[in-house]
């Protein structure tokens, strides 16, 4: 029935159609929509940090290490990272079915 | 030449904000150029920011009900008047700060998000208001040459030859049949505080300019070269060697204007990649025959000359 | 009560919008609203209004920025006329689906072709199905007052509110007006104080996409925030008689208490007519006058209510809707009288058109064929009054 597809009730919605909770599409994953997803060898990172500042999502994180990994929750397997690290560090691998 | 742009420090990659206000999850396609320049803007200009977008892939992508990318205040009112919009909140906060109703040093900056097809046409009149009247706003055209979120139709952006849905590459008129509408010119001759374009290769560029972009008090603008890999039939992983090519094939020259007055080449490109190196890794371009290669080759060379001379010319005066 | 002095209509209006304490004003100049944004331009550049004047660069421009503005939490005003008012057309309702406390006097004229700079209200018409605020004023002090209120009511709602006023009849004639004591109005008009905006501090999506899962939603809310402005339109103005002793009503009756035949009219041309109403009462005719002061949330048992127990209804439209079943009014009265009791005779005539004049003879004659049509039914839906054959 029309009724059912509606998201939320209509009172519940803030006025103007606001969203009140800013960035909260870090909610929704996109990881699912990828073929490929790289693979990091730390042995050649030079951690210069051009595949976490080049990521459209963004989807690489720093860890504690100072090494960009990526949150695999969100990539979407462009290979971006894989074609712009400087030591070839990253690869792009076949995501399992 | 203005003491914030001539005493400028440029950023280093350390000096970077580690935070980012775009949040990951939005809907772009896989490799797109144009929310990568995006996301670095926010990381640039911070949580003081009020973003403002017009209709396009951007503001699709970013603001699917109930969810959001947008970690500061932002706002989508239409397709043309992104320009006006911001218009408008320039003059509320200076009202508000003015009668005491916002703190008056805090500074907020506020950054329009437009395409090629909200800036080069139908934005053109509002783009043109808003700079001539000296908003304190930045400007940031997105330029991936086509209307590319309602489908890939022909912009005022579209290069010549190119291949879009409402100028294909057919048997008898062989892609567009103009060459891409000069907005650099447009814009640079209403003489606003600061002018420049933008390749996301060159990140650190970018970066700075935009930096300096929020320094300056009037209308700022920044041409961003935006690959989009659905559109342009480009591989997604190729994203940012296009806009590594686009540059050093004088396609794209990076440069800056101060004040419509001082003209500042950023990047020479003395021996240039042949741009078919550029046009070959994009399906957009495939029709292409050697005589409309050796014609935008042609142009090319020109028009990077062309700048030079400005540059050379108008260059702005050296700081004792 | 205030003291009254001799002004032209638009300064008044653009006074009283000073006195408003707008924080933003962003107008394009189209006739006849121009003396409206001259004076504000005047009273900023003199020094005697602390406000914001965004000189945009077109009509559309100046309802984007306006709606900018006040989405960053700024009092805000436009004004427009015909064109203008149609060349933002795209805005208007973004701006009340927003629910933004944007103030918009219209100075109505007719729209083109052919084009024309004189009243009719043509212009307001094609809006209707916005979820503005839309109210009517007949002279120049009810366009003053009209402006007063539209900011309280605005600001209540969180909703856009458009006063009418007819443009060169009103805006250009000089009139003996009352204005508010500025005390009276600050204490009228609390300082904008919005929850949701565009804050740093409080970051929020505004503009989101409707997607077909929460759009019915959407307007649903929307629907219920703009009837239940009704309320709060009759609250303002209850309030305003307070401090001014002026009444106002959503809908003004002239000499309805035992009327057999009444007019339905908006704006100016309502004081010729009363004048009809009088010379007829004189002869023994039994006629009155119903204006329609709130047009937009339609005030449906206000409008019944006036009826009274009349026989025939002269509908006199200002504006044309080719080809349909009345002119904006005559549809509107139809419809609500469909959804009661009531049947009298609805006769429904277009006359003043782009400043043409209509007389109180006109008026006589309208009313004299409307008492006819009690006994022998019009064979024409709407027509096309005082046209040279």
């Amino acid at each position: 029935m029309t009724k059912d597809q509606g998201l939320m009730s209509w009172k519940e919605l803030a006025p103007g159609m606001y969203i009140l909770e800013p960035g909260n599409s870090a909610k929704f994953k996109t990881g699912d929509w990828r073929s490929h997803r790289p693979v990091l060898d730390k042995e050649k990172c030079i951690k210069c940090g051009q595949c976490y500042l080049l990521c459209p999502e963004p989807a690489y994180e720093p860890n504690e290490e100072g090494y960009y990994i990526c949150n695999l929750y969100y990539c979407k397997g462009c290979g971006i990272c894989a074609a712009i690290c400087p030591k070839g560090a990253i690869t792009m691998v076949l995501e399992e079915a | 030449m203005r003491p914030e742009l001539a005493k400028f420090k440029p950023l280093s990659i350390k000096d970077l904000p580690k935070e980012d206000w775009f949040a990951p999850g939005h809907r772009a396609c896989q490799g797109c150029g144009t929310v990568q320049p995006l996301k670095l803007a926010l990381k640039v200009l911070g949580p003081n920011t009020i973003a403002v977008s017009s209709t396009g892939c951007m503001e699709i992508i970013s603001s699917p009900f109930p969810y959001n990318s947008w970690k500061v205040p932002w706002i989508h009112v239409g397709f043309e008047n992104a320009a006006s919009v911001a218009s408008g909140i320039d003059a509320a906060i200076k009202a508000l700060k003015r009668k005491g109703k916002l703190p008056k040093k805090e500074k907020i900056n506020i950054v329009v998000f437009a395409g090629d097809g909200a800036t080069f046409d139908i934005g053109l009149q509002f783009l043109s208001g808003a700079l001539e009247r000296g908003h304190n706003f930045i400007y940031i055209c997105l330029d991936n040459e086509a209307y590319m979120n309602t489908g890939v139709q022909r912009s005022g952006g579209t290069p010549k030859f190119a291949h879009t849905t409402t100028s294909p590459a057919g048997k008898v008129i062989h892609g567009n049949i103009t060459w891409k509408k000069n907005l650099d010119g447009i814009v640079i001759a209403h003489n606003i505080p600061y002018f420049a374009t933008a390749s996301p290769a060159f990140y650190m560029d970018y970066m700075n300019k935009l930096k300096k972009a929020s320094l300056v008090e009037g209308p700022a603008f920044i041409h961003v070269y935006s690959p989009c890999p659905t559109g342009w039939g480009s591989k997604s992983e190729d994203t940012i060697l296009l806009t590594r090519l686009i540059v050093e094939t004088r396609l794209f020259p990076l440069f800056e204007v101060i004040d419509g007055k001082y003209y500042i080449l950023n990047r020479k490109v003395d021996k240039p990649k042949p741009v078919e190196e550029y046009l070959k890794l994009q399906r957009r371009f495939r029709h292409l025959t050697k005589e409309e290669i050796e014609l935008i080759q042609q142009k090319a060379n020109e028009d990077y000359e062309r700048l030079v001379k400005l540059c050379e010319v108008f260059a702005p005066p050296k700081e004792s | 009560m205030g003291k009254r002095v001799a002004k032209e209509v638009s300064i008044a209006v653009a006074d009283a919008v000073g006195q408003c304490r707008v924080d933003v004003i962003s107008a394009y100049p189209i006739t006849p609203q121009t003396h409206i944004v001259e004076h504000l331009a005047e009273l900023v550049n003199n020094g005697e209004l602390d406000a914001e004047y965004i000189p945009v660069e077109s009509e559309h421009a100046a309802m984007s920025a306006c709606i900018g503005a006040a989405a960053a939490g700024a009092r805000t005003f436009t004004s427009t006329s015909a064109q203008g008012l149609l060349f933002m057309y795209e805005t208007l309702s973004i701006a009340s689906a927003f629910r933004l406390p944007i103030v918009m006097v219209i100075a109505n004229r007719s729209i083109s072709a052919p084009i024309s700079i004189w009243n009719d209200l043509s212009d307001v018409m094609t809006t209707r199905d916005f979820g503005w605020i839309q109210t009517f004023a007949e002279n120049g002090q009810e366009a003053v007052d009209l402006v007063y209120h539209a900011y309280r009511v605005a600001e209540k709602c969180l909703l856009p509110v458009a006063v009418n006023l007819d443009g060169f009849i009103v805006t250009h004639v000089v009139e003996p007006i009352e204005m508010l004591e500025q005390e009276l109005v600050d204490k009228y008009l609390p300082p904008l104080k919005m929850k949701y905006k565009l804050d740093p501090k409080k970051p929020i999506t505004m503009g989101a996409i409707g997607v077909p899962e929460v759009y019915t939603e959407a307007k649903k809310a929307l629907d219920e925030a703009v009837k239940a402005t009704y309320k709060v339109v009759v609250q303002a103005w209850k309030e305003f008689e307070k401090i001014s002793g002026r009444r106002y009503q959503p809908v003004e009756t002239y000499r309805m208490d035992d009327a057999e035949v009444a007019m339905v009219i908006m704006g100016s041309l309502a004081e010729t007519a009363c004048n009809a109403v009088d010379e007829l009462r004189a002869k023994g005719k039994k006629v009155g006058l119903i204006r329609f002061r709130l047009w937009r949330p339609f005030p449906m048992q206000d409008f019944l209510k006036a009826l009274r127990k009349v026989k025939a209804l002269c509908v006199v439209d200002r504006a044309v809707s080719h080809a349909s079943t009345g002119g904006p009014v005559g549809i509107e009265v139809r419809s609500a009288l469909y959804q009661s009791n009531k049947r009298p005779r609805v006769v429904n005539f277009i006359a003043g058109l782009a400043g043409r004049d209509v007389t109180k003879d006109d008026f006589i004659e309208l009313f004299e064929r409307t008492f006819e049509a009690i006994s022998k039914k019009p064979k024409f839906s709407y027509e096309i009054y005082g046209v040279k054959e």
